[in-house]
């Protein structure tokens, strides 16, 4: 276990430098730049932009920039946004929760639903329940998530005023609890869509190969009551390959988010992404490069812990 | 980002609404009541509460971030540094200075300004403080001019305040200072220089990343700083010291909201008060013109919509050139079918409200007839593919504008028609706004651009950035002068206009210079803009004032009518 945690750690390191080379010079050799946005702000000349990116080093090779930003990030500093000049990791773990507790809650929602429905539809193949719900999967994987949370705005919000509009809490209201779970209800549902999809076709498919096995006619013919070996024997395995899903299901997420936050008015991660992409505030982009680097090579990581415990056919090395 | 700021701008309002905003200035409630009479007074309006009372949420579709206002910024963040600082003096709906920090407004007349415009004697109002209730004094604005001179400093607005030398501190409110040269744009510069605290910055570490300043900034304006949620809203609440008129409102909140679709429905659905910067986008005026208790209505702007030559590439330089594409563009269905009808025709750089607006130049006419024989006396004679070529040059171009602006794409689809049918070939090459404001409009490395520009500074007239023939980036230039446009009399009219400091002796060189842009097209001026306001009825005070870039100028005297 030693040995095979040693390895994944200079793997990762290994995969993070190169991702933080390609980032760089992707983002940087891209045309444009963080002071395009002031090019029409009256009152501010060519002559000043041309002075403050000389100041701000974006006049240097980029080999010179790359060093600059990887020294100071091993020495602990992330750098200053160029938008709000506030510290890069200041700014992403302000904007974390937010992301976390949308994709934590469409997570819950996504692999209860999904699996209930995939399981559902394994054991009752070719029934209409069936039928309906890989048709329901297909509609949900094909409509765009903007789309749907504009559907879901004008039915829940304008229609209906069930639900707010957007936002993580009332404007101006001090946000209890309950405020904040009525806000969280339509993005999660939202963000969720997708996966639940996904997790139910990954699940019905898993469970198929399962219930036709062996061990399962076995457990019949012991006569164990259908209920246990449904839910004992053939929910546990099926499960297995659902870890893997799980782990590389984590950027996904994440792109989702960038829309739900969108539409929703989510003050997270993806927002943060869109919006410094948008500006081309590299210290932020870096910034967020590297922690969803970090995040997706956790997930996997954490999957393939979790397959090892789960599975006593798996050894790790 | 949705759009480029200057793209979903909508069009603007009749003119003669200038004494009708005075007026709604003077009483500070504002109605909307129809495009003939624009948005005026309101004949009852409600009395103000007796202390700050309620909240008003602004909806920006940008982000405010820059909260240290002498460091570059973008329009979005005016919006919130009129409310939490102060200038020396601010621009009213009519043009006007007004009072801020200062007792009085210098002119030459009260002694404030010497006879030749170099001599500035400033009163300070002695009841302005911080909103940690330090004393505002002379030295705090002999130190911001300080700020925006040192080399070190970032400054995004260093124009005008680099000539001031010779600041003397006479008394807590009281300063002298001497201006190098008669420079007549320097009052307006000061309008949109808002001041920050000497007592907090003197001894930050470093003077561009002020940390702690910038995450909890001090002012002297009507709210002081409640709080940030980074990519979601800022609070500001109400200022109990402030100097000035009001605030009436406990809390002033600007929630970014960056789709302009969800900014709209939550307009509509009441989370959102006002909608500001880029308003509402044109093709949904008519459907919110019937939402219940909201007003919604245009309101001009100073930008100008105009398609920008590239005068350094050789098939522009023939002036018979820019003359024919202007006489076959077909403005007219571009601003009744495209933007709706709301925006203004113009012919000029200036907007119509401006003093020094000249409204007598020769009125655009579509003709792709005459445009035809233009080219055709000028020697440029249809060749492959019906394109017209003359000495090898063929009138072929792009276009170029912020990308995914789709309401610039339909104006850019018809003008490719309309060149086409002349025998010039334009196709449309538009770029993320990253890349279409930065090297590829600085250096002039497009051939035509649709662009929306204020060229003014402020609410002065002044355009050498844009005009001056030294101001050429792609030649070394320190300006904007981007299409490259070179005339040794509008250099002189520019250089005559900013060195007179009565408005009056001014205007001809102004009137001149438009009738020379005019003549010579570097850009041919196809609109002003104005944008679509929503507020929610019974929001009192709400004044659209062309002279700023956001219309929270005045949230100061903002309130619900009870």
């Amino acid at each position: 276990m030693a040995n095979f945690l040693l390895g994944r750690l200079v793997q990762s390191l290994v995969l993070l430098f190169i991702v933080s080379v390609i980032g760089f010079a992707v983002l940087h050799l891209a045309p444009g730049g963080p002071l395009a946005q002031f090019a029409l702000t009256p009152g501010i000349s060519h002559a000043e932009l041309a002075r403050m990116a000389h100041q701000m080093g974006l006049d240097q090779p980029l080999p010179v920039q790359y060093w600059a930003w990887l020294r100071r990030l091993l020495g602990g500093d992330w750098g200053h946004s160029y938008r709000d000049n506030q510290p890069v990791l200041a700014v992403i773990l302000g904007r974390l929760p937010a992301t976390l507790e949308l994709m934590a809650t469409a997570i819950v929602i996504a692999v209860l639903t999904g699996v209930w429905i995939g399981v559902m539809g394994a054991i009752r193949r070719y029934s209409i329940f069936d039928m309906l719900a890989t048709i329901g999967a297909m509609i949900a994987l094909s409509i765009p998530t903007f789309w749907f949370g504009l559907i879901v705005i004008y039915i829940f919000s304008v229609n209906l005023g069930w639900l707010p509009p957007g936002n993580r809490s009332t404007i101006g209201g001090g946000g209890g609890i309950l405020d904040y779970l009525h806000h969280l209800i339509a993005p999660a549902i939202v963000l969720a869509l997708v996966e639940v999809a996904v997790w139910s076709r990954y699940m019905r498919a898993s469970m198929l190969d399962v219930i036709n096995q062996d061990f399962i006619r076995t457990a019949h013919a012991k006569g164990l009551p259908a209920r246990t070996v449904l839910w004992h024997h053939a929910m546990r395995n099926a499960l297995l390959p659902m870890i893997a899903l799980a782990g590389v299901e984590m950027p996904t997420l994440l792109g989702g988010a960038l829309v739900t936050e969108t539409v929703f008015t989510w003050p997270g991660m993806g927002r943060l992404l869109l919006d410094s992409l948008g500006y081309r505030d590299y210290p932020v982009v870096m910034g967020i490069l590297m922690v969803s680097a970090l995040l997706a090579l956790l997930g996997n990581l954490a999957a393939d812990l979790l397959a090892a415990v789960a599975d006593p056919r798996i050894r790790l090395r | 980002m949705e759009d480029d700021p200057r793209t979903d701008r909508t069009p603007r309002l009749v003119t003669p609404r200038r004494r009708l905003l005075a007026a709604g200035a003077a009483t500070g409630a504002m109605a909307w009541l129809g495009p003939k009479l624009g948005w005026v007074a309101q004949a009852h309006a409600a009395t103000p509460p007796a202390k700050p009372t309620g909240q008003i949420v602004i909806g920006f579709s940008q982000e405010p971030t820059v909260f240290q206002p002498l460091l570059p910024h973008i329009e979005v963040d005016e919006g919130v540094y009129f409310n939490l600082f102060s200038a020396l003096w601010r621009v009213d709906a009519t043009g006007a200075l007004q009072p801020d920090l200062v007792a009085e407004i210098p002119t030459v007349a009260n002694g404030g300004i010497s006879a030749d415009g170099t001599h500035w004697h400033l009163k300070l109002n002695p009841k302005a403080k911080w909103h940690d209730a330090t004393p505002f004094t002379a030295a705090d604005v002999a130190f911001n001019i300080a700020l925006i001179q040192n080399p070190k400093f970032l400054a995004g607005r260093r124009a005008g305040i680099d000539l001031i030398e010779q600041v003397t501190v006479i008394g807590p409110h009281e300063l002298r200072f001497r201006v190098k040269k008669p420079y007549a744009p320097l009052s307006a510069i000061l309008s949109w220089t808002f001041l920050v605290p000497k007592h907090l910055l003197e001894k930050v570490a470093d003077i561009n990343k002020p940390e702690a300043f910038l995450a909890h900034p001090i002012g002297t304006g009507a709210f002081k700083w409640g709080e940030r949620v980074p990519g979601d809203h800022i609070t500001l609440t109400a200022a109990d010291s402030y100097h000035g008129v009001g605030p009436y409102v406990e809390k002033l909140i600007f929630k970014y909201i960056p789709d302009m679709t969800v900014l709209y429905t939550q307009f509509q659905t009441g989370t959102v008060d006002y909608v500001g910067i880029q308003g509402i986008s044109p093709d949904r005026y008519a459907a919110a013109r019937k939402l219940p208790d909201r007003i919604v209505a245009p309101a001009p702007q100073p930008f100008i919509e105009n398609i920008a030559f590239n005068l350094g590439k050789p098939v522009f330089q023939d002036r018979a050139v820019r003359e024919a594409l202007y006489l076959a563009m077909d403005k007219k269905s571009i601003i009744q079918e495209i933007y709706y009808g709301l925006p203004t025709e113009t012919e000029s750089f200036l907007p119509s409200q401006s003093w020094a607006f000249n409204p007598k130049l020769p009125p655009h006419r579509f003709d792709p007839a005459k445009a035809r024989a233009l080219l055709d006396a000028a020697g440029w004679k249809p060749g492959a593919g019906g394109v017209r070529e003359k000495n090898g040059v063929r009138l072929e171009f792009t276009n170029s504008t912020t990308a995914g602006n789709h309401t610039r794409e339909q104006a850019q689809q018809l003008l490719q028609q309309n060149w086409q049918d002349i025998g010039a070939r334009m196709s449309i090459k538009n770029l993320p706004p990253a890349v279409m404001w930065g090297d590829y409009w600085t250096y002039s490395k497009f051939d035509t651009t649709m662009v929306g520009l204020d060229f003014m500074v402020g609410p002065d007239p002044d355009a050498t950035q844009y005009f001056g023939s030294g101001g050429i980036p792609a030649k070394g230039g320190g300006g904007d002068n981007t299409t490259q446009y070179v005339n040794p009399e509008v250099d002189k009219l520019l250089a005559q206009g900013a060195a007179e400091v009565d408005p009056a002796k001014r205007r001809p060189a102004y009137l001149r210079m438009q009738e020379l842009t005019r003549r010579d097209l570097p850009y041919l001026p196809i609109f002003q803009y104005a944008m679509v306001q929503g507020v929610k009825k019974g929001l009192v005070g709400f004044t659209p004032n062309v002279n700023v870039q956001e219309n929270s100028w005045n949230a100061n005297s903002w309130y619900w009518a009870s």
